[in-house]
C-alpha cells in the first residue's frame, strides 16, 4: 500500500523509507519538482480532481510574497472518513508531502486545517509537527538546506462549508467561513490576499510518492489518465466497512463493495462521490471503474471517493431528506440560491416524505435545483441537488411513485 | 479585445465586469446585490450569465466576472431568467415587506411579494437616528459593505447561517455600543428599504444642496425637503465629500426646527427680555453703540465675529467695526483655533492655510501623521478618508496624540507624549533625520533659507533628551522620523497643536519638519491644518482679526489705504484686540459695550469664570444668534438669526476652497439673515450701504480680496474653487507652493524653536494634566447638537476620561462622579475609564452646565494670542 501505511510513529516512518522523498526533493530545483508532478497525473483528491502539479505551477509563478499552502483536513462530506484513517495511521507521509510541496512552491509558512471533530487527531498531529521540528525537519534549515519552512494547526469550528477551500482560507484569517467568490482563485488570492496551495491532506500524501518513484513510474499506476493509489471509503449496508486503497482506474464499484465484505442484504444502490454532494445509483453503475475519466463520461464526479451502499430497507426519499436536512443546516446563508434554496427543498421533500407530494411540488423542486446549480456562489450550493437529481434519473419510478 | 454580448460583438477595455459591459451596452441584468463596481458582494445571484468561452460553456456571476478575449455571453437566456425568476420568488416568500428599489424588480418579473413571516429584530434597532425592518431586509449585505469597505467602521457584521442569517451590529449590540458613526453609509446601501432615516417619510421630496453647517470639510449636503421642513439629509456626491458624511451632516440638521429657535428680536427691560419689532431692536442698538462710542470713544467698543456666518457677513461685520463702529476691536473664534496656525505658517510659508487638497492627500499622500488631531471625531469625513487610505491602499500612518484615538488603532506608530511636548518631539524627529542625512538636500539648497540655524537648534533634541521631555520611548521617536522621511508624506494636524502656549512655535516646526524632507508643494504632501469650524478659514480671509485686514492686508500699509478707496472710510491703523485681551479689558472697564454674532464665548473661551463676569460688566452686549446661549442670556439686545441652511452667501473650507451655500428653508419667524442686521445697524450709524444680496457683497470682496478676486457666484454654482484665484480664467490652486512661496524671496525660512513647557505644569498640588476637545456626536459649545434630542441620547453629559490605574488610585470606577478641580475653578463630571496616557485626564467643552473652560487657563501664545486650552494643571476626587 502506497497511502495507507501503519506508521504512526516517526521511528516506523524513517525505517518505511520516510523523508527520502524529501531529502530527495531538497536537491531538486524547484521547478523540477512541479515538472514531477505534473508528469505524475497526480489530480487533487479533495473532490474537485483538478491537476496538482498545474496548481503548483500558478502558485510558483505568482509574484507576490510571502507564499503559504495549506493543508486542507476539514473533512465534512457524510460516509467520507478517509482522511481520517490516514491522518491516523499515515500522518507523517501528509507532512511530508506539504514540506516538499511548500519547497516547490516557495512557502515558508504552512497552515493545517483540521476540522473540530477531529480534535483528538489535532492534537497529535500537533505533537508530531513538535516532533519534526525537532529532529529539523521542519523550521530553519531543513536537513541543513537554505529551505525553511513551519507548520501551524489550525481547528475549524465545525462549519462543513469550511471545506470549501475559500471558506477554509476566510476561517484561517479569523473571519466567518464564507465561500468568497472565484476568480481570483487561491493560488493568486489566497490566505490574506497572497499565493497560496491550497490540497487535500490525500493528495499531499501522494506527493512522496510521486518524488520516491518518479512522476513518469507513477504516471504508470492505474489507468493512463487517471493514475496513483486513491483512498475509498465504503459504508452503509456492506459487511465490513472501512476505507480501502486502490489505483485509480483498476477497480469497479462492484469490486470495491466486494473488498468491504459485500452487501449486507439485498443491493437497491450506492451513493457514490461524497457523501451529501453525491449521486445517487443504481446497479448499472456496479461494473463503472473508478476512475475520474470514467465517471466524468457517465456525467458523474468521483468527488472524495466514498461509497454508501443502500439495500431494500431504505426509502430514497428519506435519503434525500436527511441530506436536504444536512444542506439547509450547512448552507452559509451567504447566497440568496443556496440560503433558500436549500431551505425549500426540504421543506418540499418534507412534505413529499409525508405523503403530501404534488406534482407542483417536483415541478418546485427541479426549479429550484436548477435555479441553484446556476446561480449558488460555492459548490456547496451548487451540488446540493445532486443526490435528488441523479436519483430522479435512476430511480424515477420509485420516487414519482408516492407523488399525488 | 472583442467579446460577443447577446449576439453583439463589441469592443470592450480589459479589466471591467460582465455587468458593466452590458450596461454600457445598454443591457440591463438585474443586480440586487451590486453595490460598489468592482468589489462584487456576490449575495443576490439574480445576476448570472451564459458564458462560452474557449470550448467551455458555464454559468457565471456578471457582477464578479471579468470579460475575457472571445467571450459569447448570453445574458438572458430562458435558463437564467428562470433561475433570476425562482430566487425572486423563494425570496418573495420569505421576506413580504420589501420595498426600495427592489421592488420594481419584483414588479419587473411579474412576482408578488406576499410573505406574512415577521422576523427577529436586532438590538441594533435601539437607537435615535436609523430605522431597521428586519422583514423587509433580504439580507444582501451592501449595508455590511458599505460600513466596512467605504466607512472602515466594520460596525454591521453578518449573523447566523442559512436563511436565518442577517446583520447585527457588533455582537448584536446597539448601533451605539458597537461603535456606530452614524454615518448613514448604511442606509443609502440599503436596497429594500429595510434600514432608513429616522426621520424619512413617504412624502414627495425636492433635493436642495448646500454646505453642512459643522465643521471646516465642508461637505456638500444634499437635504431632502418638503415644504418648509428638511425630511432627510445625505451626502452630496458632488462635494469634496464624494457622498460621504458623518454624525453631524447626516442628522446634525435637526436644531433647525428646534422649538427653542429664536424667533423675534429681544430687549431686555428691568432684567427680563421682551420681544420687540425689527425697527425698535436696531433702532436702540444703533443708538447706543453711537452713544457709547461718543462717550468712550471707538476703541470702547468690540466685535465678535464668527467663523459660523458666511464670507459675506464677516466681510461686512469687520467692515461695520472698523469704518463705522472706527475700532480694530474685532475677532472671531479662529483666535481660540488657529490663530497660531496663521502665524505659524505665515512665518515659514509665508501662507497660513492649509497647503493641499483632499483629493490629493486622499490619492497620493503615502504616509499621513496626524498630530493633535482626532481625526474621527473632530474631521469624520477626512477620519473616513484616512482609514480607508490605510487599510485600502496601504498607506502608512504615524498619529501623536496622548489619547488612544480611534486612528491609533490603524497606525504604524502610536506616539503617546506628554500634552504640550510638540516642539521636542518634532525636533527630535528632525535631529534623528538630519543624524541619518535623510534630509532633503536639493529642497533645503533650492528653496529654503535658514537650514543651518535650524540644524544648530535641534542639535541637542536626541532621541535620548527628547524621550526624557515626552516620554515617548527614543525608538518610536527614531522609528517616526525614518518613516515620514521615507516616504511622501502628509502632515495633519489640528488644535492639539494650536491650543498652547507654544501654539507658534508647534506650528513652524511642523512646517520645519516638512520643508526638511522636501514633503511640500507636492500631491500627498504638506502641512495640513483641519479648521474647526465651517467658515474659520473664511472668516480670517475676511479679515474679521484685529491685526490684518481682509486678505491678511497689514493695517496702515499701502494695501490699508487701497481698501479705504473701495470702502470710502478711514481703517485705523492702530490693532485692535484679541477674544481673550477683549475679556479682560471688558472685565477692567476699558471695553463698554459688544456686539458678538454667532459666537458663545461664556462657554468656548479659557477661564470661564472671568469671561461671564467680563460680559457682565458691560454697558452694553448685543447678541446675534439662533438659539439663546449661555452668552445671550447676557445679552441687552438678542437679534434672532438666520441658519447657514436659510441663507446664501458662501463659506470657505479647510482646503481653502470657496463654496456656494443655498437656502434649503425660510428663515423661522422673524429671523433674518446676519449680512442683513449687520447692514440695518451700519445704516442707523450713518453707512450708506446698499446691499441687496449676499452676491452684492461678494463682488465687492473679489474687489478686495485678490486671492478671490476669479471666483464669482456662478463659477461655484456646483462646485466650489480653492483660492488663490486670481483671475475669471484661473482654475484655482489645488496645493501651495509648487514652485515658489509666497514670500519676498521666494523661499520658505526654517523657523527653529526651543522647547518650552507649557504655563501650568502639574505639581503636587495639581498632578493631573487636562486637556481638552471634542467629541464626535457634539460640536462646540453645544449651541446646535445639544437642541437635537438624538445627539443627547447618545451623549448626554460631560465626562472626563482617565487612565485605569489612576482611576484605580482614587477608587474611581466607571460612570461615578469626579469632582475635577484647577487653579480657576471646579466641576462635576462622570468618570469614563478611557485608554489615555497615564496623568493625563480629558473633558469635552460642549457641556455649558459641566464647563471645561471652568478649569482651563488663559495663558497666551506671545505670538498668536492663542490660549492654551489643551494643558490646565488640575487634582481629581471623588465626589
Amino acid at each position: 500500500m502506497l497511502l495507507l501505511k501503519d506508521a504512526r510513529n516517526v521511528e516506523d516512518y524513517l525505517a518505511q523509507g520516510g523523508f527520502k522523498a524529501l531529502r530527495k526533493a531538497l536537491e531538486f530545483e524547484q521547478d523540477e519538482i512541479i515538472k514531477e508532478v505534473e508528469t505524475s497525473g497526480l489530480w487533487g483528491r479533495g473532490g474537485a480532481a483538478f491537476p496538482t502539479g498545474l496548481k503548483m505551477k500558478f502558485v510558483r509563478k505568482e509574484r507576490k510574497t510571502p507564499k503559504y499552502i495549506v493543508a486542507n483536513a476539514d473533512e465534512g462530506e457524510p460516509g467520507t472518513f478517509k482522511d481520517r484513517v490516514l491522518m491516523e495511521r499515515n500522518p507523517y507521509q501528509i507532512l511530508e508531502g506539504m514540506i516538499i510541496s511548500a519547497y516547490a512552491i516557495g512557502a515558508k509558512k504552512g497552515f493545517f486545517y483540521i476540522r473540530y471533530e477531529y480534535r483528538d487527531i489535532a492534537k497529535d498531529i500537533e505533537r508530531k509537527i513538535e516532533e519534526l521540528r525537532r529532529l529539523g525537519i521542519l523550521g530553519p534549515n531543513i536537513y541543513g538546506s537554505k529551505f525553511s519552512f513551519d507548520i501551524e494547526l489550525v481547528l475549524g469550528a465545525g462549519a462543513y462549508v469550511c471545506g470549501e477551500e475559500t471558506a477554509l482560507m476566510e476561517s484561517i484569517e479569523g473571519k466567518r467561513g464564507f465561500p468568497r467568490i472565484k476568480p481570483p482563485y487561491p493560488a493568486q488570492y489566497g490566505l490574506w490576499g497572497k499565493p497560496t496551495l491550497i490540497n487535500n491532506v490525500e493528495t499531499l500524501a501522494n506527493i512522496p510518492v510521486v518524488m520516491r518513484m518518479g512522476g513518469a513510474n507513477y504516471s504508470r499506476l492505474g489507468k493512463k489518465g487517471c493514475s496513483g493509489p486513491k483512498l475509498f471509503s465504503v459504508s452503509g449496508f456492506v459487511k465490513e466497512p472501512g476505507v480501502y486503497e486502490a489505483n485509480l482506474g483498476e477497480k469497479t464499484i462492484g469490486e470495491i463493495i466486494e473488498l468491504a465484505g459485500g452487501v449486507e442484504g439485498k443491493f437497491k444502490g450506492i451513493m457514490l462521490g461524497g457523501g451529501a454532494a453525491g449521486f445517487i445509483l443504481n446497479e448499472e453503475y456496479l461494473d463503472m471503474p473508478l476512475c475520474f475519466k470514467d465517471a466524468k463520461e457517465r456525467g458523474l464526479f468521483l468527488g472524495t471517493g466514498d461509497i454508501i451502499v443502500f439495500n431494500e430497507s431504505v426509502e430514497l426519499w428519506d435519503i434525500l431528506l436527511n441530506i436536504a436536512k444536512f444542506f439547509e443546516h450547512e448552507s452559509c446563508g451567504q447566497c440568496f440560491p443556496c440560503r433558500y434554496g436549500t431551505k425549500r427543498m426540504r421543506e418540499i421533500i418534507e412534505k413529499i416524505v409525508c405523503g403530501e407530494g404534488r406534482k407542483e411540488d417536483i415541478e418546485k423542486l427541479n426549479a429550484t435545483a436548477r435555479a441553484m446549480k446556476i446561480a449558488s456562489l460555492c459548490p456547496l450550493g451548487t451540488s446540493a441537488m445532486l443526490a435528488y437529481e441523479s436519483a430522479m434519473n435512476n430511480f424515477r419510478e420509485e420516487l414519482m411513485g408516492v407523488i399525488q | 479585445m472583442i467579446i460577443t454580448i447577446d449576439g453583439k460583438r463589441v469592443e470592450v477595455e480589459e479589466g471591467k465586469t460582465i455587468l458593466q459591459v452590458a450596461r454600457e451596452n445598454g443591457i440591463e441584468i438585474p443586480a440586487l446585490c451590486n453595490y460598489i463596481d468592482g468589489n462584487p458582494i456576490g449575495s443576490c445571484g439574480l445576476c448570472v450569465v451564459s458564458i462560452k468561452n474557449g470550448g467551455r460553456e458555464y454559468h457565471a456571476r456578471a457582477c464578479a466576472t471579468k470579460v475575457a478575449e472571445g467571450m459569447e455571453i448570453e445574458t438572458h437566456t430562458q435558463e437564467v431568467e428562470d433561475a433570476r425568476r425562482t430566487i425572486l420568488k423563494m425570496l418573495a416568500e420569505e421576506h413580504g415587506e420589501i420595498g426600495g428599489e427592489a421592488k420594481e424588480l419584483f414588479l419587473k418579473y411579474g412576482i408578488k411579494i406576499k410573505s406574512d413571516k415577521k422576523r427577529e429584530a436586532p438590538n441594533l434597532l435601539n437607537n435615535p437616528f436609523i430605522s431597521f425592518n428586519p422583514n423587509a431586509c433580504v439580507s444582501c449585505f451592501r449595508c455590511v459593505q458599505a460600513c466596512s469597505l467605504i466607512k472602515e467602521n466594520h460596525v454591521l457584521v453578518r449573523e447566523n447561517r442559512g436563511s436565518n442569517i442577517g446583520i447585527v451590529a457588533g455582537i448584536n449590540e446597539a448601533l451605539k455600543d458597537a461603535g456606530c458613526a452614524f454615518c448613514g453609509a448604511c442606509v443609502d446601501a440599503c436596497p429594500t428599504g429595510a434600514l432608513m432615516d429616522l426621520t424619512a417619510k413617504e412624502e414627495e421630496t425636492k433635493k436642495i444642496t448646500s454646505i453642512c453647517p459643522y465643521c471646516g470639510v465642508g461637505c456638500a449636503i444634499d437635504y431632502y425637503v418638503s415644504g418648509d421642513e428638511i425630511i432627510y439629509a445625505k451626502g452630496s456626491p458632488n462635494g469634496v465629500n464624494k457622498g460621504d458624511d458623518c454624525i453631524k451632516g447626516r442628522y446634525g440638521w435637526q436644531f433647525v426646527h428646534s422649538e427653542e429657535r429664536l424667533k423675534k428680536p429681544l430687549i431686555k427691560k428691568n432684567g427680563k427680555f421682551e420681544e420687540v419689532t425689527w425697527d425698535e431692536a436696531l433702532n436702540y442698538v444703533a443708538s447706543r453703540l453711537k452713544e457709547i462710542k461718543e462717550k468712550y470713544g471707538a476703541d470702547s467698543i468690540a466685535g465678535l465675529s464668527s467663523a459660523k456666518c458666511t464670507n459675506e457677513e464677516n466681510y461686512l461685520f469687520q467692515k461695520f467695526m472698523r469704518i463705522v463702529v472706527g475700532t480694530n476691536n474685532v475677532d472671531h473664534c479662529a483666535r481660540l483655533c488657529h490663530a497660531s496656525t496663521v502665524v505659524g505658517l505665515f512665518k515659514v510659508f509665508g501662507s497660513g492655510a492649509m497647503t493641499n487638497s483632499l483629493e490629493d492627500l486622499e490619492k497620493d499622500a503615502e504616509l499621513y501623521f496626524v498630530i493633535g488631531s482626532n481625526t474621527t471625531h473632530a474631521h469624520p469625513v477626512i477620519g473616513t478618508m484616512i482609514k480607508r487610505s490605510v487599510k485600502g491602499r496601504g498607506a502608512k500612518l504615524i498619529v501623536a496624540d496622548p489619547r488612544d484615538i480611534e486612528l491609533a488603532e490603524y497606525s504604524d506608530i502610536h506616539l503617546r507624549h506628554r500634552p504640550g511636548t510638540d516642539v521636542a518631539l518634532i525636533n527630535g524627529m528632525m535631529n534623528v533625520i538630519i543624524s541619518h542625512g535623510l534630509e532633503d538636500r536639493e529642497f533645503i539648497e533650492n528653496r529654503t533659507e535658514g537650514y543651518e540655524k535650524l540644524k544648530e537648534i535641534v542639535k541637542k533634541y536626541t532621541p535620548e533628551y527628547v524621550e526624557k521631555i515626552t516620554g515617548v520611548p527614543k525608538e518610536d521617536i527614531i522609528k517616526a522620523a525614518v518613516l515620514y522621511a521615507a516616504h511622501r508624506s502628509a502632515i495633519i494636524y489640528a488644535m492639539g497643536i494650536t491650543q498652547h502656549t507654544s501654539g507658534t512655535a508647534n506650528v513652524a516646526s511642523l512646517a520645519n519638519l516638512a520643508l526638511l524632507t522636501g514633503n511640500v508643494g507636492k500631491r500627498g504632501t504638506g502641512v495640513n491644518p483641519l479648521r474647526g469650524q465651517n467658515n474659520v478659514q473664511g472668516a480670517g480671509d475676511m479679515g474679521a482679526l484685529p491685526n490684518v485686514l481682509p486678505s491678511y492686508a497689514k493695517l496702515g500699509t499701502r494695501r490699508a489705504r487701497e481698501i479705504e478707496k473701495i470702502w470710502g472710510g478711514k481703517i485705523p491703523d492702530k490693532e485692535g484686540l484679541t477674544i481673550v485681551e477683549m475679556m479682560h479689558a471688558a472685565s477692567k472697564g476699558v471695553i463698554k459695550a459688544m456686539y458678538i454674532m454667532g459666537e458663545n464665548p461664556a462657554v468656548s473661551d479659557p477661564d470661564q469664570k472671568h469671561v461671564i463676569q467680563a460680559l457682565k460688566n458691560l454697558e452694553f452686549l448685543v447678541v446675534q444668534d439662533l438659539f439663546m446661549s449661555e452668552t445671550a442670556q447676557l445679552a441687552d439686545v438678542i437679534l434672532p438669526a438666520a441658519s447657514s441652511l436659510e441663507k446664501e452667501g458662501t463659506f470657505t473650507n479647510t482646503e481653502r476652497r470657496v463654496q456656494l451655500l443655498h437656502r434649503v428653508l425660510e428663515p423661522v419667524g422673524d429671523a433674518k439673515p446676519d449680512w442683513w442686521i449687520i447692514q440695518e445697524i451700519a445704516k442707523r450709524m450713518g453707512a450708506e450701504w446698499n446691499y441687496e444680496s449676499p452676491k452684492d457683497i461678494f463682488e465687492e470682496i473679489r474687489k478686495v480680496v485678490p486671492q478671490y478676486r476669479g471666483i464669482t457666484y456662478e463659477r461655484i454654482e456646483k462646485m466650489g474653487l480653492q483660492w488663490p484665484c486670481p483671475s475669471m480664467e484661473h482654475p484655482g490652486t489645488k496645493i501651495l507652493h509648487e514652485d515658489t512661496f509666497p514670500t519676498p524671496n521666494g523661499l520658505a525660512k526654517f523657523s527653529p524653536y526651543e522647547y518650552k513647557p507649557p504655563a501650568e505644569e502639574p505639581d503636587e498640588e495639581y498632578p493631573f494634566v487636562l486637556t481638552t476637545g471634542r467629541t464626535y456626536e457634539h460640536f462646540h459649545t453645544g449651541t446646535l447638537t445639544r437642541k437635537i434630542d438624538g445627539f443627547n441620547e447618545l451623549i448626554p453629559e460631560a465626562f472626563v476620561e482617565i487612565h485605569p490605574e489612576d482611576a484605580e488610585k482614587l477608587g474611581v470606577e466607571e460612570g461615578d462622579c469626579i469632582e475635577v478641580e484647577s487653579r480657576r475653578g471646579k466641576i462635576r463630571v462622570k468618570a469614563k475609564i478611557a485608554r489615555i496616557k497615564k496623568g493625563v485626564v480629558f473633558i469635552p467643552f460642549h457641556f455649558a452646565e459641566s464647563a471645561a473652560n471652568v478649569l482651563t487657563i488663559d495663558a497666551l501664545d506671545p505670538e498668536a494670542k492663542i490660549p492654551e486650552l489643551k494643558v490646565a494643571a488640575v487634582r481629581l476626587k471623588k465626589c
